[in-house]
């Protein structure tokens, strides 16, 4: 029965060629557009780590005083002092803990002039705790760190570009002018959002950093996080003890269990800080990874915005389809009416419509899986830091086709039932 | 004309009708709000910022050893001074729109409580000529004051004098003069000497609508705090100038990581993105409009053709073509009528919920006539081609297929 309707389909867009073709096009760049918009969406809300997420979660203290809190809308402070940070890590309370800091290095080279890349100031357990996978060696010890060694473990591009993808561990890099032994060389790692440098000052997408090193030994060197904040006046000049927050604490709890015990550690360690006098209050978050990137808003206010406006212009092309679609199909009473005559059920009517509503629905979404590729390649030509990461997979392929669908039957419904609701006595007559 | 009877031949039709005013609606909410939101962009991306701009060119020098910095900055710019074409040289900590902005938040009495993000600049001597700030009161820095500039380890600037712009001098002490009095924060006061015309922040999408000009300017001797140079020279010249410094400095300074850019590019940059979102904003409006348009040719074509035989009828009992165009018109202008009143409605819910969720103002009320006033004349010019098919349907029409 679905070949014959489709075979009636085919009929009557050939005999309405220009209404045909612009209902095609008209829902062809809706779906386009909404499709352009929601493949950047789903690219920037995405999860970075995705089988491991649940299991890390950042830590948040509020060591500001009452009467001149973080923010009038008594949000947590989304960085820490260098104090609380160090303690939480030595307690050793989660099965895996690091602290991090964002930071720019120059990097030079023989070959080229010196040039900036981004560099994360971090502790050992890192690479475990994101498990970020090397090519080569591997991470630091903590006791590494707490001598100062200066060690770095670099990027794979940085690698490339380099040492032209060598084994390069136990080279040298020089980095602020310092020589840093190269430990590790990792494999291409850059999970998006780059949820652990979001609010430390580093970008929120891209390519990720360059080089990792050791937090104290980054430090020793004279190295300074992109991102500080104060809390209170004095003495800024050394970070570990300035009234400063700069680092972001990540930690990794299996289960629940775990949670809750790792919870009621920080109940107590916040009480126990203002028991100290260092705190005012004892107030603590401990959000998972994507609870995290929503409370931070990770996805720009454009982005989310140009959803909406696509999504708007999805419904008029919609609303414009259900017209024509009605006009098309009311012209067409006597066709309707000697179909019943003959026999035809109100649902095979309604089918008939339907079938043909699902046809244009099926080429729209082909035409605008066309527009949304070209809609990507626009956004990779702009300058935003994920524009290099924005392409079609296959999900969102068959999204595209799923959604012109739906949109399409959506929009035939009204149509189609108005074309059952013709009586056919009138219509013959009047044929 | 004559509206009851179009009124009276609506209900038969109900759905037609309904769905135009529903594109129409829907148009509407999302042009007004759309136009309103490229009009945003332009007039953020074309805030004014007294300085020379159009003269001006940034070198960003990085990676300087801290130790040497102070003899680096003095020499680097003693070297860009003898460039030909350079009319003045300096060192800034970061420019307007620049990428490295320091803020910190200031008050006119001793204990209250900062509310405004403002920019920090230190600037190095000569500062004032290379950016061309525009005095207003009082008077620049003294060689004395910028030989003592510097910063404290609170990170709060030694030098006990500040420059500040028009609109905090405003804000600090409306209708009174702002020379001679202090500003705060956290404990430490500077004595205002002189107000220039409104600079523009470092980073005014993180400042605020509060902080876009509240810019402060302290004194700052060489020192690795100054981490650009700023260069005026002809606009003409711009582009020459900023080659040949860059190529000074990088035989001067062959450790440091250089970047050089014309004022005019830093501003194309910090204002990339709200570019793109006009013009995307603009695309979708022409197109959402094409659509528009086409629907209601396509529904009205329809309905003209359901009744060639009233038409023929009309025309045989004696209206005239230009009643029966002037029909489809009014009948369009009614449809619209409704279509856009429940668009502006809409559109105010939609600037609404924008301005909870996102930086958006409200939307000034010419927003929404003129797009009303768009979609009436989108109508009338849509309707038209049918409604002159219409027209020119014979009167001898009404004799057939009965």
């Amino acid at each position: 029965m679905l070949g014959y309707y489709l075979d009636l389909a085919l009929r009557s867009f050939r005999r309405n060629k220009v209404l045909t073709a612009l209902m095609v096009l008209t829902l062809a760049l809706g779906i386009g557009a909404s499709m352009t918009t929601l493949t950047v969406l789903r690219l920037l809300s995405g999860d970075p780590l995705p089988h491991k997420s649940a299991q890390l979660f950042y830590v948040q203290l509020d060591p500001y005083p009452k009467d001149h809190p973080f923010s009038r809308s008594d949000k947590l402070p989304w960085m820490m002092s260098y104090v609380d940070a160090m303690n939480l890590l030595h307690a050793q309370r989660a099965e895996r803990q690091a602290a991090m800091a964002m930071t720019r290095v120059k990097l030079a080279s023989t070959q080229q002039r010196p040039f900036f890349d981004d560099g994360v100031m971090t502790t050992s357990d890192f690479f475990s705790m994101f498990e970020a996978p090397f090519q080569y060696g591997g991470g630091w010890s903590a006791a590494d760190g707490e001598s100062r060694a200066k060690v770095v473990v670099i990027a794979d591009f940085l690698n490339d570009q380099l040492f032209g993808g060598a084994n390069s561990v136990g080279r040298n890099l020089r980095i602020n002018d310092q020589d840093f032994r190269i430990i590790g060389v990792l494999r291409h790692w850059a999970p998006q959002p780059r949820f652990y440098s979001l609010y430390l000052g580093g970008p929120n997408y891209g390519k990720g950093e360059a080089v990792f090193l050791p937090l104290q030994s980054a430090r020793a060197a004279g190295m300074g996080p992109m991102s500080t904040m104060s809390y209170a006046g004095g003495d800024k000049e050394v970070l570990e003890s300035a009234p400063s927050i700069w680092l972001g604490l990540w930690v990794q709890l299996p289960d629940a269990a775990a949670m809750s015990a790792y919870r009621s550690f920080l109940a107590g360690y916040a009480r126990q800080q203002v028991a100290l006098g260092r705190f005012e209050r004892s107030r603590f978050g401990l959000s998972d990874l994507m609870q995290w990137l929503d409370s931070q808003q990770v996805v720009p206010g454009n982005v989310r915005m140009q959803t909406g406006l696509a999504f708007s212009f999805l419904l008029i092309c919609m609303v414009n389809t259900v017209g024509l679609l009605l006009a098309k199909c009311l012209r067409r009473a006597n066709e309707i009416g000697v179909r019943r005559a003959l026999g035809a059920s109100r649902a095979a009517i309604f089918a008939q419509f339907m079938a043909e509503a699902g046809l244009i629905g099926l080429v729209g979404g082909a035409l605008g899986l066309v527009f949304a590729l070209f809609g990507l390649w626009c956004i990779r030509q702009q300058p935003a830091e994920y524009a290099s990461l924005v392409h079609l997979d296959g999900q969102m392929f068959a999204c595209t086709f799923a959604m012109a669908l739906i949109a399409s039957l959506l929009a035939g419904m009204l149509p189609a039932w108005r074309a059952c609701a013709v009586t056919p006595a009138p219509q013959l007559k009047s044929a | 004309m004559e509206i009851r009877p179009i009124l009276a031949t609506l209900p038969r039709h109900r759905i037609p009708a309904l769905l135009i005013v529903l594109e129409i609606a829907l148009a509407c909410a999302v042009l007004c709000n759309a136009v309103f939101m490229v009009a945003q962009c332009v007039i953020d991306g074309r805030a004014p910022n007294a300085i020379d701009e159009q003269g001006m060119s940034v070198i960003h020098i990085g990676g300087l050893d801290s130790q040497l910095a102070a003899d680096s900055v003095a020499r680097d710019l003693a070297a860009l001074r003898t460039l030909p074409g350079v009319k003045a040289a300096a060192a800034i900590s970061d420019v307007p729109l620049g990428p490295d902005a320091t803020f910190n938040g200031f008050t006119s009495q001793p204990d209250a409580e900062a509310t405004v993000n403002s920019s920090v600049y230190l600037v190095g001597k000569g500062a004032e000529q290379a950016l061309g700030l525009q005095l207003l009161q009082g008077r620049y820095f003294t060689d004395e004051e910028y030989a003592q500039g510097e910063l404290l380890p609170s990170h709060q600037s030694a030098s006990h004098v500040v420059l500040i712009n028009r609109s905090d001098a405003a804000r600090w002490w409306p209708g009174q003069s702002a020379l001679g009095r202090h500003i705060y924060s956290d404990g430490t006061a500077w004595t205002v000497i002189g107000v220039v015309a409104d600079v523009i922040a470092q980073d005014p999408h993180f400042s605020g609508v509060s902080g876009k000009y509240s810019s402060v300017f302290f004194p700052q001797r060489p020192s690795a705090e100054l981490g650009n140079y700023i260069l005026r020279s002809d606009p003409t010249a711009r582009a020459r100038v900023l080659q040949q410094a860059m190529q000074t400095l990088g035989k001067l300074e062959p450790g440091a990581v250089l970047e050089g850019k014309t004022f005019a590019d830093v501003r194309a940059e910090y204002f990339a993105g709200s570019r793109n979102l006009a013009w995307m904003l603009v695309l979708v409006c022409v197109v959402m409009l094409a659509v528009t348009a086409l629907g209601i040719v396509g529904l009205t074509s329809f309905w003209v053709g359901q009744r060639r035989r009233q038409i023929g009828i009309r025309r045989a009992v004696g209206a005239s073509c230009r009643q029966i165009l002037a029909y489809f018109q009014t009948e369009n202008f009614l449809l619209s009528t409704a279509g856009v009143l429940l668009g502006a409605v809409l559109a105010y819910a939609i600037n609404i919920y924008l301005m909870r969720h996102y930086e958006v103002n409200r939307m000034p009320w010419y927003y929404l006539g003129g797009g009303v006033a768009a979609l009436w004349l989108l109508g009338q010019l849509a309707v038209l081609g049918p409604a002159l098919r219409a027209a020119s349907v014979p009167p001898v029409e009404a004799t057939r297929t009965v």
